[in-house]
């Protein structure tokens, strides 16, 4: 199927808001969508030649929080649940590399499994007892998470304490060692590539579906058979896996990790992300990790001014436009 | 035995008794309905056999099993789907979505055959869509209607809309919890029509909670009447309609109306 | 140091910790009682009112000096000027979203927290700043245990503005309007109750408190930081959790425990100060899995 969030019978009418959003006037058929998925992606491939070496650095940022903020997006865009310690996750890929690869001599390949099956360990025993709970109190619940998870990041010895890991070594890939900038960014695109593929095929099932109907109406969900508690920790455990392979990558990519990289404010930044291109659109949310990693850049002569830019920014499309910044459109 | 049986179910809320020792049942393949002046607990039953409320005392069975512990999702598992008072279809989401949220139950593809589409995951899919939209012509939704908004269509195809969503789940009991509310008399007609169909041709026993007491009688089988959460009568139309305490009750309450018709 | 020394000791800190997170708490319980909604900015109200507290200090160093009553002084014009900033803060960005979704809402109060922490950081440029009042470090011997003049103070004043509040609440009109929201708005409005004005006036109350905890917190340890709100923001809820949440009494009483579990916590082999934060929040996260209404808090059976 196409990347419409798709529903059969005459498309005479949009029942879901579509993806494309605003957009959609200019590109109304699959076969000029499918162009300038093309073009983006050529464009995107030819970037670190184009644009430099400092440009690369920043795209793969970007990247890396397009990965992340998709994987938010599936457990605040669709689930609805209001994660504020996302970062958690990232941290628990992160350090899994960190401590098998350095302490343990782990090749970095056979890391990755573990990473994952550690952040869908993490996200049962978060999500389980709390999923239930509602909103507000779940957000500070992941909140305190993130912190827990940070603090002891900070003071346990394995990890490093408070200077964390470093001398990470990166990885081999039939004889290609992927160490250069360069090198990462194109890792790093295929991965946000297969990052968006996963999360418009999840969109467009039955477990997308179930997310949807639970947001939108709990108990008429339950009523027609759905188990929320468990759509909901699904939700969870997926965004919880997106989180531990963006911070595997994350950590060989840096060499070098500590617990800076995972505290609030990161989350925030993930979450800003997802909301700023609306949330539960997947081109949006993607607009939205760029917004994010490529505002603070354009705006450096700010300094710390440009996070208050930010956050000015975030509430004021709250109020004014909650749906994002991606053009609105198609019949509701 | 009957399907549904409820024996000796009690509910209260803060010190106030909704149910008091409610023996209630419903046969395979009946049409009852569940009668009552405002306030008398008629919803709250309704929750209770769906799982939404937990009794206080008493049991519930259906098909054999117990019900009593279980979630309301497990109940719709079990073979009971339900229509809401007020009509409660998925906003933002077609016609035909809402139907198939009711295959979600007795089917199971996860994310791992979300993500990699399988053979098998495929034909669910397939055979999702075809259940909602057998349902959905079965109650008579023009298939023009079926990718639009649910909450931009006309009252009455709402309802309707939402009855083919529950009969999705594949139940052997529905609940209707006041169907004919807001419909004009030919709707009611046709809800008249539906509900015989939806016994005779899908072998799906029907309970209702209505006020329209000539519909009431027109269809019921069988008619029980609760009154400030107690059962007072229950028996063929003929019987309740000449049943001194079910018009004593309709009278004593601001169901002038409804007594008028009985 | 004997043991009873140190658990008496413990016990002061505890009881002196205690009604700052009362103090922050009882705001977060007073809001989320007649608006449903917990303001995650309050924390960052409670840094304002440390910044605010800092600035009143200097400018009535001239004529109140910079001992008790310039710190009394600054104490009131911070309650005042965050109280204002409480209600402001509603009226723009928490009044206009009570229709929307749940989670517009919530993404809303962490934009504005994340708009006056950073608006702090320019203005401070992230920098740690120095509260000096000349407080001395007089105080009294209660038997083993040392008791200085600033904690006596602080707990004295945190007392006083509960007394304070809890006269507000249970005799002047507004105290009743304000119950009468929080246990029914719809009937409240029908009943002729300008709502909105008890949910302006609820705001400006509950943030005065913040902003006189952070004030008085500024004063105590001598230092004001940016990033101060947030922890106490955390801090805060899980005392209104512990209490339960809508509960004022349940706010007081949550904010002495986590107070006393925090300072007899950290003597515990093992959990030094850097795990304080973690033993709290754990503490939250069970009370919320195990206990969800608190000590204080009524069970709710959600009627469909």
């Amino acid at each position: 199927m196409a990347l419409e969030p798709g529903s059969p019978g005459p498309q005479s009418v949009e029942a879901r808001p579509s993806a494309w959003g605003g957009l959609l006037a200019i590109l109304d058929t699959p076969q000029k969508r499918g162009i300038a998925i093309v073009l983006i992606l050529a464009a995107m491939v030819i970037a670190p030649q184009a644009f430099g070496p400092y440009a690369t650095v920043i795209l793969t940022n970007a990247l890396l929080y397009t990965i992340l903020a998709l994987g938010l997006n599936v457990v605040v865009g669709y689930a609805g649940l209001l994660d504020l310690g996302y970062a958690a996750f990232f941290a628990v890929g992160a350090y899994s590399v960190g401590i098998l690869t350095t302490e343990f001599g782990w090749n970095f390949w056979a890391t990755i499994p573990v990473a994952v099956i550690v952040a869908m360990i993490a996200g049962v025993i978060i999500g389980g007892p709390t999923l239930r709970l509602r909103s507000d109190y779940l957000a500070i619940v992941t909140l305190g998470f993130g912190e827990i998870v940070r603090i002891a990041a900070r003071n346990l010895q394995i990890t490093g304490a408070a200077s964390g890991i470093s001398g990470i070594e990166q990885p081999w890939l039939f004889g290609w060692h992927i160490a250069r900038q360069v090198d990462f960014y194109y890792v790093f695109l295929v991965l946000a590539v297969i990052a968006v593929l996963t999360s418009v095929r999840l969109a467009n099932s039955r477990l997308g579906r179930a997310w949807l109907y639970v947001r939108h109406d709990e108990d008429a969900a339950e009523a027609m058979g759905i188990d929320r508690v468990r759509v909901k920790l699904a939700a969870y455990i997926i965004g919880a896996i997106y989180g531990s392979i963006g911070g595997a990558f994350f950590a060989v990519n840096l060499t070098a990790i500590s617990p800076q990289s995972f505290s609030f404010q990161q989350s925030t930044l993930f979450l800003m992300a997802v909301v700023l291109g609306g949330m539960g659109k997947i081109p949006g949310v993607i607009l939205g990790a760029f917004v994010v990693v490529l505002g603070p850049e354009l705006l450096r002569d700010l300094g710390s001014f440009r996070y208050l830019v930010f956050a000015i920014g975030l509430l004021l499309i709250m109020l004014f436009r909650p749906s994002g910044i991606w053009p609105a459109g198609g019949k509701r | 035995m009957a399907l549904l049986e409820l024996n000796g179910v009690a509910l209260g809320f803060a010190g106030n008794a909704v149910l008091q020792d409610v023996n209630f049942a419903v046969g395979e393949r009946a049409i009852a309905s569940l009668i009552g002046p405002n306030g008398a607990g008629k919803t709250s039953l309704f929750n209770c056999i769906t799982g939404f409320y937990k009794p206080q005392r008493g049991s519930i069975a259906f098909d054999g099993a117990q019900m009593l512990a279980l979630k309301p999702w497990q109940v719709t598992r079990a073979g009971i789907a339900r229509t809401f008072q007020n009509v409660r279809l998925f906003r933002q989401m077609s016609v035909l979505e809402n139907v198939m949220s009711g295959q979600h139950c007795r089917t199971s593809a996860g994310a791992i055959g979300a993500i990699l589409r399988p053979p098998a995951q495929r034909r669910e899919e397939q055979h999702i869509r075809e259940v909602a939209s057998a349902c959905l012509r079965f109650v008579g939704i023009d298939p023009e209607e079926w990718g639009r908004d649910a909450t931009t269509l006309a009252y009455g195809h709402q309802r309707r809309v939402e009855i083919a969503r529950a009969l999705a789940t594949e139940p052997k009991l529905l609940l209707l919890d006041e169907p004919a509310a807001g419909l004009t008399k030919g709707e009611k007609a046709e809800l008249v029509t539906l509900i015989g169909r939806i016994r005779d041709e899908r072998d799906v026993a029907v309970l209702l909670i209505e006020h329209d007491t000539s519909l009431v009688m027109s269809i019921s089988e069988r008619v029980s009447v609760l009154d400030h959460g107690v059962m007072i009568a229950e028996g063929a139309p003929k019987e309740i309609q000449a049943n001194p305490r079910v018009i004593e009750a309709y009278l004593g309450s601001e169901d002038a109306e409804a007594a008028l018709a009985l | 140091m004997t043991l009873t020394t140190i658990l008496a000791q413990q016990l002061v800190n505890g009881l002196v910790l205690g009604s700052f997170y009362a103090l922050v708490a009882l705001g977060y319980t007073m809001v989320f009682g007649v608006v449903k909604l917990l303001n995650f900015a309050h924390g960052d109200l409670y840094m304002v009112g440390a910044f605010t507290g800092l600035l009143a200090l200097s400018a009535v160093a001239g004529t109140a000096g910079t001992s008790w009553v310039g710190v009394g002084l600054s104490i009131l014009l911070a309650m005042i000027a965050v109280g204002f900033l409480g209600v402001v803060i509603e009226r723009i960005a928490y009044a206009p979203m009570l229709k929307a979704p749940r989670l517009s809402i919530l993404i809303t109060a962490l934009a504005v927290s994340l708009v006056l922490q950073n608006g702090v950081l320019t203005l401070s440029n992230g920098q740690v700043l120095a509260f000096s009042p000349r407080l001395g470090f007089a105080g009294i011997n209660l038997g083993p245990v040392f008791i200085n003049y600033k904690q006596i103070a602080l707990a004295g004043t945190a007392a006083v503005l509960m007394i304070a509040l809890e006269f507000f609440i249970s005799r002047t009109q507004y105290g009743r309007a304000m119950r009468a929201v929080s246990v029914d708005r719809d009937m409240s409005e029908l009943m002729g109750i300008d709502v909105n004005r008890v949910i302006a006036v609820t705001f400006f109350v509950g943030s005065a408190l913040a902003g006189a905890a952070g004030t008085m917190a500024g004063a105590y340890y001598g230092s004001v930081w940016y990033f101060m709100g947030f922890i106490i923001g955390l801090k805060a809820f899980t005392a209104a959790v512990i209490g339960g949440i809508g509960s004022i009494p349940g706010a007081m009483l949550g904010g002495l425990v986590l107070g006393l579990l925090e300072s007899f916590g950290t003597q515990i082999p093992g959990i030094g100060s850097e795990w304080k934060d973690v033993f709290s929040f754990s503490v939250l996260i069970l009370v919320l899995v195990f206990k969800p209404t608190g000590l204080l808090g009524k069970s709710e059976q959600e009627r469909m």
